[in-house]
C-alpha cells in the first residue's frame, strides 16, 4: 500500500503548513508570553525574563496544587489498576460473551459529558447513606469512571496481543495455579501495554477540570483549578503555569510513544 | 468453566461496585431528580415544562446546538481535506504531522481558552498589533462572543477530526483506484462512486463524536466567557454549583437534555462504525487495522474532556 508514494504536491505542502501554523500559534504565543517581560504592540516581545517561572516555583499555592494533582491522579490510577487488571482479565479470558455489554459500559463515560456526570454525582452523594460530596473520595470515584475507557481498552488490547488464553493454558499445563499463572506469566507480558494506558490515564486526569471544579472546586485545588484562578490575576504567570503543564504532558506522551514502539518491536520481533 | 473455580469471579466485585456507584447511580439520581417534586415524593414533569417554556433556557439549548453543529461541520470539512492531504506525504513526515496534531489536542480546556485570550482577547497581542497597524478588519471581532467561541471550538475539533478520519482514508486502497482506472473510470468517477460512499459512514460517525464533544465542552467555554454566554453546559454548571439562585432540579432537567443529545450522537457514531466495518470485513485489511492499533494503542480511544 505504501510502496509507491508519489511526490507530494505543492498544494498539500502548503495546506499542511497552514494547518500546522494554525494549530501551533496558540501554543507558541503562550510559550513566548511566559518568557516575555513586556509584550505589547510588537510582533515579538521586547524583553525576556525567566522571572515568571521562578515566581511560579516560589508560589506556595502552586506547589500545593501540583502536589494535590499528582497525589489525586496517582491514587486514582493506582486504584483503577488494582480493580481493572483482574476484572478485564476475567472478562476477556472467562466471559468473552460479555464483551459487547462491556463495550457499552465503557463507551458511557464518553457519551455522558463531565458536566452531566457532576450533576448526577452531586445529587447522589450530597445526602443519604453515603455523604461524600465535596470530599476527595467522590473525586477519586469520578476519576475512576473518566479513565475507565482507556484502562479497559489498554488492558484488553494487551491481553489479546499476547494471547492470554493460550498462555494461561500452557502455564496451567505446566502445573501453575491460576493466581500464580496470572501473576508470573500474564502480568509481566502485558506490562508494557498496561504502562501505556496507565500513563495515558494519568495525563487525562492531570488535565481534568470540569469534574474537579464542580465536585470539589471550593475545597481541593488541583493544578487546573489553580490555573483557572490565576488566569484573571497575572497573564504571564498563568502562561508559565500553562507551559510547564504542557511540557509535563508532552514528556509523558513521549514516554508513551517510546513504550508503544518498544511493545511493537517486542511483538513483531 | 469448572465449578470449583467460581471464586475467581470475586475479582469482578470491586469493578461492578465502582461502576454502579459512580456511573449508574449518578445517572439514575439525575433522572429521578428531574422528575421529583420538591417535597421528595411523587412524580412531576413540571420542571421539564418550565425549561421548555423558558425563553432563557431554550436559548441556551439553541446556542449550544448551533455552536456544536457549526463547529463540528467546520471541523469535519477541514479534517477531511487535511486527512486526505496527509495521506499524500511519505510515512515519516506523515507520522510527524500526526504527532504534532495529536500534541495540540492535549492543549485544551482552560489553557487553550487562556492562550486565545493572550492572542485575541481585549488586550491580546494580535488585537493590539492590529490596532496599531490600523487593520480594521478585526475591529469588530470579539473573542468573548459567538465568533470567538466558534474559533476556539473549531481549534479543538480539528485535531480530533483528523485523528478519527485519517484511518478511513487508509481504508481506500490503491488497488481499488487501479482497478477502477483499469475499468475506465477517471479520478472524479472513482471518488463519486467508490471513494465518497466508502468514507460516508466514517464521516457521519466522526460528526457524531465531534458534536458530542462540543455539546459537552464546559471548561473551554467556562474559562473563556464565564457565565456571560448562554450555553447549556455553562447553565448546568451554574445551576448546580450555585453561582446563581440554586435550583438543582432545573439543573437535572438540563443535564438530562444534554445527556440525551450526546448519547444520540455517540449512538450515531456506533451505528456508523458498524457500517464502515462492512467495507473492511476482509481479512487482509483487518490485519492492517490490527497492526495500526498496535502502533498507537491509545489512538483507539478518543480523547474527551475539553
Amino acid at each position: 500500500m505504501e510502496t509507491r508514494v508519489k511526490k507530494t504536491g505543492l498544494t498539500h505542502k502548503l495546506l499542511m503548513f497552514v494547518l500546522m501554523i494554525y494549530l501551533l500559534i496558540p501554543l507558541l504565543a503562550t510559550f513566548l508570553y511566559a518568557f516575555a517581560k513586556e509584550w505589547q504592540t510588537t510582533v515579538l516581545p521586547e524583553r525576556w525574563t525567566v522571572g515568571w517561572f521562578s515566581e511560579m516555583f516560589q508560589d506556595i499555592r502552586f506547589l500545593d496544587a501540583l502536589w494535590t494533582s499528582l497525589y489525586l491522579c496517582s491514587i486514582s490510577v493506582a486504584l483503577s489498576l488494582v480493580i481493572m487488571l483482574p476484572a478485564v482479565f476475567i472478562i476477556t479470558v472467562y466471559l468473552p460473551k460479555w464483551e459487547s455489554f462491556m463495550k457499552g459500559i465503557v463507551v458511557l463515560p464518553y457519551a455522558v459529558p463531565g458536566v452531566v456526570a457532576a450533576v448526577g454525582l452531586i445529587r447522589a452523594y450530597s445526602s443519604g447513606p453515603i455523604e461524600i460530596a465535596g470530599t476527595a473520595y467522590i473525586l477519586i470515584g469520578a476519576y475512576f469512571i473518566v479513565i475507565l475507557p482507556y484502562m479497559y481498552q489498554g488492558i484488553r488490547n494487551s491481553l489479546l496481543t499476547v494471547s492470554a488464553v493460550e498462555l494461561l493454558g500452557s502455564a496451567e499445563l505446566l502445573g501453575a495455579t491460576r493466581i500464580k499463572a496470572f501473576v508470573s506469566v500474564i502480568l509481566p507480558n502485558i506490562w508494557p501495554g498496561v504502562m501505556t494506558s496507565t500513563l495515558l490515564s494519568f495525563s487525562v486526569l492531570f488535565g481534568e477540570f470540569v469534574l474537579t471544579n464542580m465536585l470539589v472546586g471550593g475545597h481541593i485545588q488541583t493544578i487546573q483549578v489553580y490555573l483557572y484562578q490565576r488566569v484573571g490575576e497575572s497573564g504571564h504567570l498563568a502562561s508559565a503555569i500553562a507551559i510547564s503543564y504542557f511540557i509535563f504532558i508532552l514528556v509523558l506522551s513521549m514516554i508513551l510513544m517510546k513504550l508503544g514502539k518498544r511493545m511493537n518491536r517486542g511483538i513483531e520481533g | 468453566m469448572k465449578w470449583r473455580n467460581r471464586w475467581i469471579f470475586l475479582g469482578l466485585v470491586p469493578f461492578v461496585l465502582m461502576v454502579v456507584a459512580f456511573q449508574f447511580a449518578p445517572i439514575l439520581s439525575m433522572i429521578t431528580g428531574s422528575v421529583r417534586p420538591e417535597d421528595g415524593t411523587g412524580f412531576t414533569l413540571s420542571y421539564y415544562a418550565r425549561v421548555l417554556q423558558s425563553a432563557f433556557y431554550l436559548k441556551a439549548i439553541k446556542n449550544s446546538l448551533l455552536i456544536s453543529v457549526s463547529s463540528s461541520i467546520i471541523g469535519i470539512i477541514v479534517g477531511l481535506i487535511c486527512a486526505y492531504s496527509i495521506t499524500r506525504f511519505s510515512p515519516r513526515i506523515r507520522n510527524r504531522l500526526l504527532m504534532l496534531s495529536n500534541m495540540t489536542s492535549n492543549f485544551s480546556g482552560v489553557p487553550l481558552a487562556f492562550s486565545y485570550i493572550i492572542l485575541l482577547g481585549n488586550n491580546g497581542v494580535f488585537t493590539l498589533l492590529f490596532k496599531q497597524w490600523g487593520w480594521n478588519v478585526f475591529g469588530d471581532f470579539n473573542l468573548y462572543s459567538w465568533t470567538g467561541l466558534i474559533l476556539v471550538y473549531v481549534y479543538f475539533q480539528i485535531p480530533l477530526a483528523l485523528l478519527l478520519l485519517y484511518p478511513s482514508f487508509y481504508g481506500i486502497r490503491d488497488q481499488w483506484k487501479e482497478a477502477a482506472s483499469l475499468l475506465g473510470a477517471n479520478k472524479w468517477q472513482f471518488w463519486t462512486t467508490i471513494g465518497i460512499p466508502v468514507l460516508t459512514p466514517a464521516v457521519f460517525g466522526t460528526l457524531g463524536i465531534l458534536f458530542a464533544n462540543a455539546m459537552g465542552a464546559y471548561a473551554t467555554a467556562y474559562a473563556l466567557v464565564g457565565g456571560n454566554y448562554n450555553l447549556l453546559a455553562v447553565q448546568i454548571g451554574s445551576l448546580v454549583s450555585g453561582d446563581v439562585v440554586n435550583e438543582p432540579q432545573l439543573g437535572n432537567v438540563l443535564a438530562v437534555i444534554l445527556a440525551l443529545s450526546t448519547l444520540l450522537a455517540v449512538f450515531l457514531n456506533h451505528k456508523m462504525t458498524q457500517r464502515s466495518q462492512m467495507f473492511n470485513s476482509n481479512s487482509a485489511s483487518r490485519q492492517v487495522r490490527k497492526r495500526r492499533t498496535l502502533l498507537r494503542p491509545w489512538a483507539t480511544t478518543v480523547k474527551e474532556e475539553l
